[in-house]
């Protein structure tokens, strides 16, 4: 057969967006789906496109979700290519997450420990059974979850308060008239990474690679023997000093999820042995997420601190790598047009071959 | 060239980028096109257009261009390829500036993988995009190694590596990103243009700007630089020949691409610049399959 | 560093400040890759006194909250600065090592070319960018200028210039990778020097 050579146009992109949308849109008998039901019904896809694309607005990661027909990295791509346009304010003070209104918090490191362990809306412990009263037509009845019948402490204690007495666990340190934190969505990323670059990096990073990273992390490959101390999720106040006021007002609530993970520090010289911490924070809901950022964050402080180098101990590696829109982009990329380096790789492949074929015949006559 | 839209109402600032980030990409030009060949880090931010689409060269792009440029977008050397067609578009649209598809009425050219057959000029800017700035990423994957490697001028693993490839080869068996020496201080990957285009970086009376959007690194090209491609005096750097012509236009010295006909091994080569090509044949000349239906696809509104 | 700043002195910058700055941006841009060529800002507006037009637009287009500048001490506190803060708003510096970018218009009292930052070996463009104003872009001794960006060579002929300065750019092209980048300017006009430039002294 012939192949016709097609080339691109206006034409032809403009018909294919075209088909893009019918396809997002499916079959028209269904009714449109509203981005407020994704807010509400899909919110753990809407956590994450907030978390990944570093934007907290529940509204604008539902339509990212919708747009992008349930494609999460496409939607985090989406709400990145948006949020980077947004003029900045100003940052806020640190989020101080002693403070949050816990709905869940957990600690695998006690028994029990002050506040309790309030297991919240979790998957944790149901039977993944597929729940076939969901597919049929109408509304599920919802039992509703029932009300404490003592209100929970409030502050609710962190990990690091209950250790607080005892010099176990690494102190919050907080740094007086520290530099403003380094900002990847500013300035390009640099080696060594400070903890505010990798955080941040972690933060943004793509939950899949993360979560591999930790699991090898887990299976030996830099193991640091983590263990989940905590656990939480709920609202924080978020603070800001507006330049004409002079004092802090607060301006809204964030839903987040922290993990800290913990794991036992052999001490040096001027350090008594302790307890160290990796520390996972996300936006929304994320717990799979938090507890793989705290995991592999714990190991990129031992390649810190020069010991061993598996890859999720590798800063390099693991920083320039977690980034699902680069790492997608990159990858994609391949399937642009590649036909001046192709055309270029078959000169140099039928001269080898030329090479070859020479070689070998010289060869067969030598040995004839 | 086709004349500029009229201005819409607008979402997003003149060429999308904000002023801020416009200005932090303009200090960068300046810096790399004080250090001939050297990767300027920038703060390069996300674009409407995935990573590897182009995001530095659009930022580049972006961050120079005036409603009085006459912008030009080619990749693979053709302005007819979906991305150049969808970059063109993005900056009509967003910069109000005039496009062409003629390679000496263009201001801007944007580029990815070739630079046009025909000479540059004196008030040309050529834009490229960069997959990966970094030469020696190839041989060393660490940008703290390689970042060294620069700073200290130490370009001896590149040497062996071509070294090694002529003691396999009995040639040096490159063919896109052949590495360049500039001005004998910086190593530098030309982008992955095929060597062929390498001779046109030298002493090229345009300005070359190299962007990066994923790695983040702007570099340039002063006009009139020394770039040399490296080599050894018994192995001296060679480019890409055709024994065939142009099918079309029967040009014997521009680069061609080989297009498959059927399943049974006929092909014929054409031009990969597709103004070039058909300039030439507008002025007459003519290749062995000059009526073929490739050549009336460039009336195709674009 | 932080007075208050009085608005009713503050004179309007580019009236369109996005058009302004990109053809301001394209004239520096042209003038850093071609060293010595001399390029023409009347079209940008008048600059408060002290500053001349060239001066005024280049800062306009290139400073601002990401940028540390080191102004000229005969600036400091004056009309100019308050513009440049109210415009600009860049963080200002009286480290010469610090600047981004260095303001001079009295280059006979300011500090010497070698005070200023020279950038890292990794990171050589981490160096200042030195914006010195002159009486003049032409008239003065001529020297002649080699190297990237220039086919052949480039006489140049800046007026004003101390006794010695030709000698501390060069000082500085030798230290290549290191070293500063020079904008010059006087009245609406521009002209660049990239330490990657090779000066001949007339009579060396």
């Amino acid at each position: 057969m012939a192949y016709v050579a097609v080339k691109g146009g206006e034409r032809a992109i403009t018909n294919a967006h075209r088909w893009l949308a019918e396809d997002r849109r499916g079959d028209v008998a269904i009714p449109e789906i509203e981005t407020d039901q994704i807010r509400e019904q899909l919110s753990l896809s809407v956590d994450r496109v907030m978390s990944e694309g570093s934007c907290y607005d529940r509204d604008l990661a539902a339509l990212a979700v919708k747009q992008a027909r349930g494609d999460l990295p496409e939607a985090i791509f989406l709400t990145r290519a948006y949020r980077t346009t947004l003029p900045r304010f100003g940052a806020s003070l640190p989020l101080e997450t002693g403070q949050m209104a816990v709905r869940r918090r957990i600690s695998a490191a006690f028994k029990d420990i002050p506040g309790g362990q309030v297991l919240g809306p979790t998957f944790d412990y149901t039977h993944r059974l597929l729940d076939f009263t969901l597919a049929a037509n109408g509304e599920t009845p919802v039992e509703g979850a029932l009300e404490a019948e003592e209100a929970q402490a409030y502050p609710m204690a962190t990990i690091a308060s209950v250790f607080a007495h005892e010099d176990l666990l690494e102190p919050d340190t907080q740094t007086d008239g520290a530099p403003a934190p380094f900002d990847l969505t500013r300035e390009p990323m640099a080696f060594p990474a400070g903890r505010d670059q990798r955080l941040q990096a972690l933060a943004r990073g793509d939950e899949g690679f993360l979560l591999s990273l930790a699991y090898s992390s887990q299976r030996g490959w830099g193991s640091t023997h983590p263990l989940c101390a905590e656990i939480r999720l709920g609202e924080v106040a978020v603070e800001f000093i507006p330049d004409e006021l002079g004092f802090a007002i607060e301006i809204g609530d964030l839903t987040l999820t922290e993990c800290q993970m913990i794991s036992t520090y052999g001490g040096g010289v001027d350090t008594a042995p302790q307890f160290a911490r990796g520390y996972g924070l996300t936006f929304g809901h994320c717990e799979r997420k938090a507890m793989s950022m705290a995991i592999v964050d714990r190991a990129l402080r031992d390649a810190a601190a020069g010991e061993a180098s598996a890859p999720c101990q590798d800063e390099e590696f693991v920083l320039y790598h977690s980034d699902n829109v680069e790492a997608s982009g990159f990858v994609q990329h391949l399937k642009l047009p590649h036909y001046v380096d192709f055309q270029a790789d078959l000169q140099l492949i039928r001269r080898q071959r030329r090479d070859y074929a020479e070689r070998a015949a010289a060869m067969k006559e030598a040995a004839e | 060239m086709t004349a500029r839209p009229n201005e819409p109402e607008r979402y997003y600032n003149y060429a999308y980028l904000d002023e801020q980030t416009k200005r932090m990409i303009r200090r960068a030009i300046l810096k790399a096109l004080a250090i001939p060949g050297y990767q300027a880090p920038f703060g390069s931010r996300e674009m409407p257009v995935p990573y590897g689409w182009g995001t530095g060269g659009i930022q580049l792009t972006a961050a120079i261009i005036g409603p009085d440029d006459v912008y030009k977008c080619i990749d693979q050397g053709a302005d007819d390829t979906t991305n150049a067609v969808s970059i063109r578009r993005f900056f009509a649209q967003v910069a109000d500036v005039a496009t062409t598809e003629e390679t000496a009425e263009a201001t801007i050219i944007q580029t990815r993988h070739r630079i046009p057959e025909k000479g540059l000029t004196e008030g040309q800017v050529l834009v490229f995009q960069v997959p990966q700035p970094e030469p020696l990423r190839g041989l060393e994957a660490r940008e703290t190694e390689t970042r060294a490697m620069h700073a200290y001028e130490e370009y001896g693993l590149q040497y062996v590596s071509l070294y090694e490839s002529v003691a396999a080869h009995g040639y040096i068996a490159s063919t896109v990103g052949y590495p360049t020496m500039i001005e004998e201080r910086y190593l530098m990957s030309p982008s992955p243009i095929p060597k062929f285009d390498n001779p046109k970086l030298g002493q090229n009376p345009a300005i070359l700007l190299f962007g990066a959007g994923r790695e983040k690194r702007i570099y340039a090209v002063p006009p009139y630089t020394n770039v040399r491609s490296l080599d050894f005096e018994d192995h001296p750097f060679e480019t890409q020949t055709w024994e065939e012509d142009c099918a079309l236009c029967g040009a014997q010295e521009s680069y061609l691409d080989e297009v498959v006909l059927d399943d049974s091994g006929e092909r014929m080569f054409v031009c990969s610049d597709s103004n070039f090509c058909a300039e030439r044949r507008a002025a007459g000349h003519a290749g062995p399959m000059a009526g073929h239906q490739l050549a009336a696809l460039d009336k195709e509104p674009a | 560093m932080s007075a208050l700043l009085d608005l009713a002195d503050i004179a309007p910058a580019f009236p369109d400040p996005t058009r302004g700055s990109q053809a301001v941006f394209r004239k520096v841009m042209e003038a850093m890759a071609r060293p010595g060529v001399i390029h023409d800002l009347g079209f940008a507006p008048d600059a408060p006194q002290g500053l001349d037009r060239a001066a005024g637009a280049v800062a306009l287009t290139l400073f601002d909250f990401e940028t540390r500048i080191w102004l000229d001490p005969s600036l400091r506190g004056g009309l100019a600065e308050g513009w440049i803060r109210f415009h600009c708003g860049p963080p200002l510096t009286q480290d010469p090592m610090a600047a981004a970018f260095a303001l001079v218009t009295d280059l006979a009292s300011a500090p010497p070319v070698a005070a200023f930052n020279m950038g890292d070996a990794k990171y050589p463009d981490r160096s200042t960018t030195l914006v010195i104003q002159l009486p003049s872009l032409e008239g003065g001794p001529q020297v002649v200028l080699t190297g990237p960006g220039i086919k052949t060579e480039m006489p140049l002929s800046l007026a004003g210039l101390p006794d010695g300065f030709w000698a501390q750019v060069q000082a500085n092209h030798e230290q290549f990778q290191f070293g500063v980048d020079f904008i010059f300017v006087a009245g609406d006009r521009v002209t660049a020097l990239p330490r990657s430039t090779r000066i001949t002294i007339k009579g060396d």
